[in-house]
């Protein structure tokens, strides 16, 4: 009954000085909105960072051996005969954190068609190796695990062998290329990768299967590398320290001694963009906020000015029987209507900003129902908070000599 | 024999102003019984304002017996004081303090919207009751700066009204306005005094006093007079005497 007396009271005061309300809420209403609009945009480019390090295969381990000495000579990692297939079947068997496991073996050479030819690198994997890359066929077809198993040659072609050696127009699907001295039938094209974050152009590629690669091309039967995907980014870090272990196993290498292999994830890649995309969103958020802050020093300003403009209100309002604590009341409850008013209105403009973003910027954004939740307590606080202060300079007025002031 | 409204004994009030002690009340006593219309003169620094708000509650004496309505107030704290106003004291203003932009009728609910006991149904019906009772009938929804001075007091009469108060203290409260609605607005106050209601009216003018049946004097914080008025005026006489304005 008192509490519902002090929001009339409190409501009828907003009312009475709409504009004057108006404009203290328009602190609060910026602050929320701009919190909305540039937390989506800081979460926005965060998830767009992140699916774009996602088809770079983010989730991508590479095993590879480890460059030992021989004769204090370092060799080279290619020359390593470490890594059997042997490695790579017990991985794919064993490790229970990798999605999709493809033997890698690679060289370089002429690609060359008609009478073009353009160097390129050929790499020896199994059909699952597109889902590891997030890589797509444009058209024709991947070669199969079959052709794999007979060692086909087949091969599926990048944009920018098309480009070099294939004239406008014509569908190198069904042709028959050489690589190096070798034939091989391009059964499937890559869609465009462009460079990746290296420089490095990843349409510049042909795809053949390993053992192919690996009889016709290089004549060894051990593997360069092992390329695997791990379930989901968060764990690569877990699968690298499963694969670390099966491998440690099958090479029979104890704790401490030199391994003869080295697995690598991209998780340095991932966690350097997005502690950029981190250090962005905190920025963006340290500048909703102070506007947030601002937004509250201006509630605290105009309630000051309120209480002092209302003295001779607050001292007949004294006078006529209202305590101490029905003063502060009603002027905290004044506070934090104005503060949750504007609240409410800044969420609505924070959508739409972000809406306009979105569509007219064509900014990628993202609303998180947490930083709604978060901006509009912060605004309720906001109003307690900065409330507190001149409602309770009103609630401890004099009676007499508020009524008295002039 | 009737009750007594308000008792004092004694009652001092100082103030420290530096190192100075002020006297503004010097240890007086008076009753009120209820049911009179008792005026307080005096010049300024008589005393009159300190006393008006000791009476109201507003202040406290620094030692003396005050009860209003039995009710000891000397040891209360400043919510019970607020309670004591609430809901025993109706207080009339010379500035008539009515909410600016508010209207007649929600300006006269407003001591009762600090009393929970009052539902909202019947703090409407109180609130047109007594300004039905000022002769405000017709003028419930008007704001403060839609009435005449006269009317704007008699809104701030029927606020002091509404509580149903013990006693009704008057402040000057006809010194912003002319003779004519002055005369007016003490034919108000003599009808509620024919009613049965206890009055308080502080006021410099001998002329008002002169309405009332008692009037106390001070001087430098002493009573230097109480006489009951022989000849008491009857201000509705007078005003038909006073020719209109316009």
């Amino acid at each position: 009954m008192r509490i519902l007396n002090l929001l009339k009271i409190s409501f009828k005061a907003i009312v009475l000085n709409k504009v004057r309300a108006l404009l203290t809420m328009l602190g609060v209403i910026i602050g929320v909105a701009s919190v909305i609009a540039m937390l989506a945009i800081g979460e926005g480019s965060k998830q767009s960072i992140k699916s774009q390090i996602s088809n770079m295969g983010s989730n991508m381990i590479t095993i590879m051996p480890y460059a030992e000495r021989q004769a204090g000579v370092r060799l080279d990692r290619s020359e390593m005969q470490s890594l059997t297939l042997e490695d790579y079947k017990t991985i794919k068997s064993e490790a229970k954190l990798l999605t999709n496991v493809s033997p890698q073996v690679d060289g370089s050479g002429q690609v060359i068609y008609g009478a073009e030819n353009w160097p390129s690198s050929i790499y020896g994997v199994t059909p699952n190796y597109l889902d590891i890359k997030v890589w797509d066929v444009e058209s024709g077809s991947m070669f199969t695990d079959d052709e794999v198993g007979s060692a086909a040659k087949v091969a599926v072609i990048g944009q920018t062998i098309v480009e070099n050696i294939f004239t406008d127009g014509e569908d190198p699907v069904g042709k028959m290329i050489r690589f190096g001295n070798i034939p091989f039938k391009v059964i499937g094209v890559l869609s465009e990768k462009g460079e990746n974050t290296f420089g490095q152009d990843q349409d510049d590629v042909v795809l053949a299967p390993y053992t192919t690669v690996q009889k016709r091309i290089l004549a060894i039967d051990y593997l360069q590398s092992v390329v695997a995907s791990a379930i989901s980014e968060e764990q690569s870090q877990d699968a690298v320290a499963e694969v670390t272990k099966i491998m440690n196993k099958a090479h029979n290498i104890q704790e401490g001694d030199t391994s003869d292999y080295e697995v690598r994830s991209m998780e340095e890649l991932i966690s350097t963009f997005s502690s950029t995309s981190e250090m962005l969103t905190v920025l963006l958020v340290a500048i909703a906020s102070i506007s947030l802050l601002i937004g509250g020093i201006g509630i605290m300003n105009i309630m000051y000015v309120s209480v002092k403009e209302r003295t001779r209100e607050i001292g007949l309002r004294l006078a006529v029987g209202a305590k101490g604590a029905d003063i502060l009341l009603q002027f905290l409850i004044e506070a934090i209507l104005i503060s949750i008013t504007g609240g409410i209105i800044g969420v609505v403009l924070g959508l739409s900003a972000t809406f306009i973003i979105e569509n007219v910027l064509h900014w990628p954004t993202s609303v998180t129902s947490s930083s709604i939740i978060i901006s509009f307590a912060v605004c309720a606080i906001t109003g307690i908070f900065f409330g507190f202060y001149p409602a309770r300079k009103a609630a401890t007025l004099d009676p007499i000599t508020a009524m008295r002031y002039e | 024999m009737k009750n007594i409204a308000i008792q004092i004994e004694d009652l001092k009030r100082n103030f420290k102003m530096g190192d100075e002690v002020v006297h503004a009340l010097r240890g007086i006593s008076f009753n009120i019984t209820e049911g009179e219309f008792v005026t307080i003169m005096g010049t300024s620094g008589s005393g009159k304002s300190t006393l008006l708000n000791t009476l109201g509650c507003l202040d406290q004496p620094s030692s003396g017996l005050y009860k209003i309505d039995n009710v000891p107030v000397k040891d209360l704290d400043k919510n019970q004081l607020a309670k004591i106003r609430n809901e025993k004291i109706g207080f009339i203003f010379q500035a008539y303090n009515l909410l600016p932009r508010t209207t007649a009728l929600e300006n006269v609910e407003l001591p009762l919207l600090y009393n929970a006991k009052v539902s909202t149904e019947e703090r409407r019906e109180r609130a047109i009751e007594a300004l039905t009772k000022v002769g405000l009938a017709e003028r419930l929804h008007h704001t403060p700066s839609q009435l005449s001075g006269g009317q704007q007091q008699r809104v701030a009469i029927a606020r002091a009204l509404v509580n149903n108060p013990v006693v009704l203290l008057a402040d000057e409260a006809t010194g912003n306005l002319d003779t004519r609605t002055s005369y007016e607005i003490m034919a108000l106050f003599q009808e509620l005094h024919t009613q049965g209601k206890t009055i308080v009216f502080v006021t410099h003018e001998s002329d008002i006093a002169s309405f009332s049946n008692r009037t106390i004097v001070l001087k430098d914080g002493n009573i230097i007079k109480d006489d009951i008025n022989t000849k008491i005026r009857n201000a509705k006489e007078e005003l038909a005497a006073i020719p209109k304005a316009d």
